[in-house]
């Protein structure tokens, strides 16, 4: 009840759904992440935002699709690839964005964590909370509510 | 119950619910006497039902609420205690109040039910009295409230027992008792003091409370929070008793407002209806699924679901439907005042007030009603003086319209004012820099009165604190398309204006065609929809004409300025064969084409909202998910209009509307409904004799004599299936019948056939006069041979008596054949109906 204590602290330990895109790592924290759906098809939507992929269907539910490679600035994703969408819900509403392919859930500590690496550039560095340095492989936290850009 | 208005029956239901609640809390309370809480909720319902009494004239019940209400202020504000015979004081004014709601509902006044002795009851329970007061008073109102139920039972008994009743009052009680319905009866009987029931019928002679033994009262005290298990018998009584109140059979006659109707969560209607969109969407989905199969069970069953699924569309819809006139009903009051403000005499003509629609909707179109109608009485109605001058009445009227048009609400605001000075407007537009005075020369007068709706625009000479402060009708326009809805304005100059909305009945599904274009699906609200033209390669090249650098289409002989989807979108176009389809649209009363790849269908959509960022492209008004489950954008025909069109296109359609009333007398084309009657064999009927394209079912046809007939909007309407007139073998054992309803002179009949399949010009029909039973001839449409239907012939076989004379009483509910506008939904070519949403899009 008292108000000292209602200063916000980082929690010593979170988890994040991690994800492949353009040879990288990210992660974006479990609470977040709603479902993981293989291969929807997409409804484009002509003159949108470059990186609005389109829209899917979920389950009757219209949710915009956020192609993150273009999002970050990566180059577009190999022909015959398919992207593999990660649904994420945020405040209350669903978005869901595309990602390579999709790994592990990984329990990561706030000792671990660094500012985003001066090697990022331009757009892809603000949607970065910054990065955990797991063992043999950095982990780029990323921002959700800035990479869904509403 | 015809004699209640609708103000005192909303106030009875909400009574007799905010009662049941009463005896709940009052009861509890008594467990938990310091429950603020309870009291508080208590002291409401009474202080509410004492205003809204006051309100209404009932005065015995306001006399006694307004007492109820002085005891119950002192005990919230902890002048005093609940004591049990204050909570018997309370209960018998509840039980009063409810015989005096059920006297309202069952005679419209309050009759003579006595509320002295309440009175008297609650005002001495009001006084701090010693305890020994208390309890006498308590022992009072043990007594009263006993006589009180007894004049009650006494009443229903009245017929077999020689009691003389001890005031007139009973026997206007048992009537109400009669109207009330079961529930409430015994709800009432529950809440009297326990030992009331048995005792009461012996001491019915008891003339005076003060007669009666203490006992009964400290009965009271004790029991009363118990009060649920000795009641157990006490309704049984006067049911058995009584034949009217209680039996089950009695009780659909005389259902009580109350019981007649439920109050829902709105919440929970929403969510029905989100249920209801997504079974119409997997409705779609099956009925396309099951098009392409051969399995007759299934196909049936699926045509069922079809029609179930519309049915209980229909069904939940209506759910949250409510009359127009809920917020008409405080028009006449701004009217008044604002008319007495400006000084004009105004007045005010409703029709249509029971037309309905969706409550979400119905508030959503509140204030910009009540702004168009401040609107006309503050600048479209003259004061007096200026009306004597134009030699108008002195009074101004103001009229509202309302009706169903086609699947949508038309609310048209009329006056009889001085109407819209277009050069005034123009004028006006210039000076605040909204258009430039080269733009203006070049302005129809009909684009001019368009201007009101820019932001940013009022006429008002002067700024009045009614209106002219700039934020107005473009406010209006916006909030109206906000809901998918249209806005028009038609004036003529010293002779009226009139603003039209054009609703959607509902917000959630709605009727759309969608098109492809560029191998993407999209839908377009059928309210926007005009018709379709689909022409040709051939055709195409020699209509579609480039006018500097702009593509327009001779529809009719009329330009038709046409958009391609493909260059709005910036996307390329997939039909490279020439052919041209077009959907002409109406957006702010003017007219485009919008061209597409291909129809593809008409379906009930269901609109789903998208997200911001994809609502600023200005294109989009929502998404839907199709039948096959993939997504489709809905087109914002609006927004495409204004994206698309330059303001001078409707300098044309004035010429245009001229030129065609001038044509439509000299040149009468001949459009043709094409019809599959089985057997292979196609008819063709002039489309100016169809009044409607309906569904009925097969099981729905009745018979009268040797003919068949069904019953459609409450008249007979005589059948003749076209199959068997003309002597071809259809599949007679459909489900679902299409039927072409013919209408004249107030009588019509009903043609069967087995498939809709497009409408075309008959000009370029190439015709032979080999011709059989109940043909014309026959002539060669759409590559095929098609037979010319002998109208008349078929006509007569279904009602021998149609051309004579017309019948005082025939059925009456049918418009002329001009319900259909020959032009629209022309389909030609490969572009053609499905079968189920024919009705849909032929209903125009």
């Amino acid at each position: 009840m008292s108000t000292a204590t209602a200063v916000w602290t980082v929690p010593a330990t979170s988890q994040l759904a991690t994800f492949w895109l353009d040879g990288d790592l990210f992660g974006v924290e479990v609470e977040h992440v709603q479902e993981v759906l293989r291969s929807q098809s997409i409804t484009r939507v002509p003159l949108a935002p470059a990186a609005v992929a389109g829209l899917i269907n979920l389950r009757g539910q219209v949710v915009t699709a956020i192609e993150l490679r273009e999002r970050l600035g990566r180059k577009p994703r190999p022909e015959g690839q398919e992207a593999v969408v990660i649904v994420v819900r945020l405040r209350g509403e669903a978005v869901s964005l595309l990602v390579d392919s999709i790994a592990d859930v990984v329990d990561v500590a706030v000792r671990d964590f660094e500012a985003p690496p001066d090697t990022l550039d331009g757009v892809g560095r603000d949607l970065i909370r910054g990065a955990y340095k797991l063992s043999g492989q950095l982990l780029l936290a990323l921002d959700v509510n800035r990479a869904v850009g509403t | 119950m015809e004699g209640l208005d609708d103000i005192v029956e909303e106030f009875l239901v909400e009574s007799h619910e905010n009662l049941d609640q009463l005896d709940q809390d009052l009861v509890a309370l008594e467990q938990d006497p310091r429950s603020r809480e309870r009291l508080s909720s208590i002291f409401r319902t009474i202080h509410t039902i004492k205003g809204t009494s006051g309100f209404l004239a009932f005065n015995k019940l306001e006399e006694v609420a307004h007492v109820g209400e002085n005891l119950l202020s002192r005990m919230r504000d902890g002048a005093l205690d609940l004591t049990p015979s204050r909570t018997s004081a309370l209960l018998l004014m509840t039980d009063t109040i409810r015989a005096l709601l059920a006297e309202i509902e069952a005679s419209s006044g309050e009759g003579a039910v006595p509320v002295a002795e309440t009175v008297v009851v609650l005002s001495a329970a009001l006084d701090d009295a010693p305890t020994q007061a208390a309890t006498e008073a308590a022992a009072e109102a043990a007594v009263v409230a006993a006589a009180a139920v007894v004049e009650a039972e006494a009443a229903v008994l009245a017929a077999e027992t020689v009691v003389a009743p001890p005031v007139p009052a009973p026997v206007k009680k048992a009537a109400a008792a009669k109207k009330a319905p079961a529930k409430r009866a015994s709800r009432a009987k529950a809440a009297v003091p326990p030992p009331a029931p048995v005792p009461s019928v012996e001491r019915v002679p008891v003339p005076t409370p003060s007669v009666a033994p203490p006992a009964p009262a400290a009965a009271v005290q004790q029991e009363t929070p118990v009060a649920e298990v000795p009641v157990v018998e006490a309704p049984a009584a006067p049911a058995a008793l009584a034949p009217e109140p209680g039996t089950p059979e009695a009780q659909p006659k005389s259902r009580g407002v109350a019981d007649s109707t439920i109050r829902v969560d709105v919440d929970l209607l929403d969510n029905l209806m989100l249920l209801v969109g997504e079974l119409v969407l997997t409705r779609n989905q099956i009925v396309q699924y099951v098009g392409r199969q051969n399995d007759q069970d299934l196909i049936r069953a699926s045509q069922r679901l079809n029609l179930i699924a519309s049915e209980l569309q229909e069904s939940a819809m209506k759910t949250r439907m409510q009359p127009i006139d809920h917020i008409w009903s405080k028009l006449p009051r701004v009217v008044r005042d604002l008319g007495l403000q400006c000084g004009k005499a105004v007045r005010l003509e409703m029709e249509g007030k029971d037309t309905e629609l969706d409550k979400t909707l119905l508030e959503a179109v509140k204030d910009p009603l009540t702004h168009l109608v401040r609107n006309s009485v503050d600048h479209g109605i003259e004061d007096t003086a200026a009306r004597a001058a134009a030699g108008k009445p002195a009074e101004g009227v103001l009229t509202l319209r309302s009706r169903h048009e086609s699947g949508q609400v038309v609310v048209e605001v009329a006056d009889d004012g001085a109407g819209i000075d277009p050069v005034k407007i123009g004028r006006k537009a210039v000076e605040k820099g909204l258009i430039t005075a080269d733009a203006l020369t070049r302005m129809s007068p009909q684009d001019l009165l368009q201007l009101i709706f820019l932001p940013g625009f009022s006429t008002a000479a002067a700024v009045t604190n009614v209106s002219g402060r700039g934020v107005g009708m473009d406010v209006v326009k916006t909030n109206i398309e906000g809901i998918g809805g249209t806005i028009e304005v038609e004036s003529v100059a010293g002779r009226g204006t009139c603003m039209r909305l054009r609703i959607p009945l509902t917000l959630a599904i709605v009727p759309a065609l969608t098109i492809e274009c560029s191998g993407d699906r999209y839908a377009i609200p059928q309210i926007s929809l005009q018709e379709l033209v689909a022409l040709d390669a051939e055709k195409a090249a020699a209509a579609v004409e480039d006018v500097g650098g702009a593509s327009v289409y001779r529809l009719r002989g009329e330009l038709l300025p046409l958009v391609h989807l493909a260059d709005v979108l910036g996307l390329p176009s997939d039909r490279h064969d020439g052919h041209v389809v077009i959907a002409v649209l109406s957006s702010e009363g003017r007219r485009f084409g919008l061209v597409v790849d291909r129809v593809i269908n008409t379906e009930e959509i269901v609109v789903k909202a998208v997200s911001g960022q994809l609502k600023q492209i200005g294109l989009y008004s929502g998404a839907t998910v199709l039948g096959d489950g993939a997504v489709a954008l809905i087109l914002d025909v609006q927004a495409l209009a204004r994206r698309a069109l330059r303001t001078e296109t409707t300098d044309r359609q004035e010429h245009r509307l001229a030129a065609a009333a001038a044509a439509a007398t000299v040149t009468e084309r001949q459009r043709m409904l094409l019809a599959a009657i089985g057997g292979g064999r196609r008819v063709a009927i002039p489309l100016d004799t169809v009044t409607r394209l309906e569904q009925v079912r097969s099981d729905t046809v009745e018979r009268v004599g040797s003919r068949e007939v069904v019953q459609y909007r409450g008249a007979i309407l005589p059948i003749v299936r076209l199959d068997r007139h003309l002597g071809a073998f259809g599949d007679s054992d459909r489900e679902v019948l299409e039927v072409i309803v013919y209408a004249d002179h107030g009588r019509s009949v009903a043609i069967v056939v087995e498939e809709i399949l497009d409408i075309v010009d008959g000009e370029a029909a190439v015709q032979s006069d080999i011709d059989d039973l109940g043909l014309l001839g026959s002539a060669v449409i759409g590559d095929r041979v098609t037979e010319l239907l002998d109208v008349r012939a078929a006509i007569l076989a279904a009602d021998p008596a149609f051309y004579s004379p017309v019948p005082a009483s025939g059925p009456a509910g049918l418009g002329g054949p001009t319900d259909l506008d020959p032009g629209a939904f022309g389909f030609e070519g490969s572009t053609r109906p499905s079968a189920h949403p024919t009705t849909h899009l032929m209903e125009v």
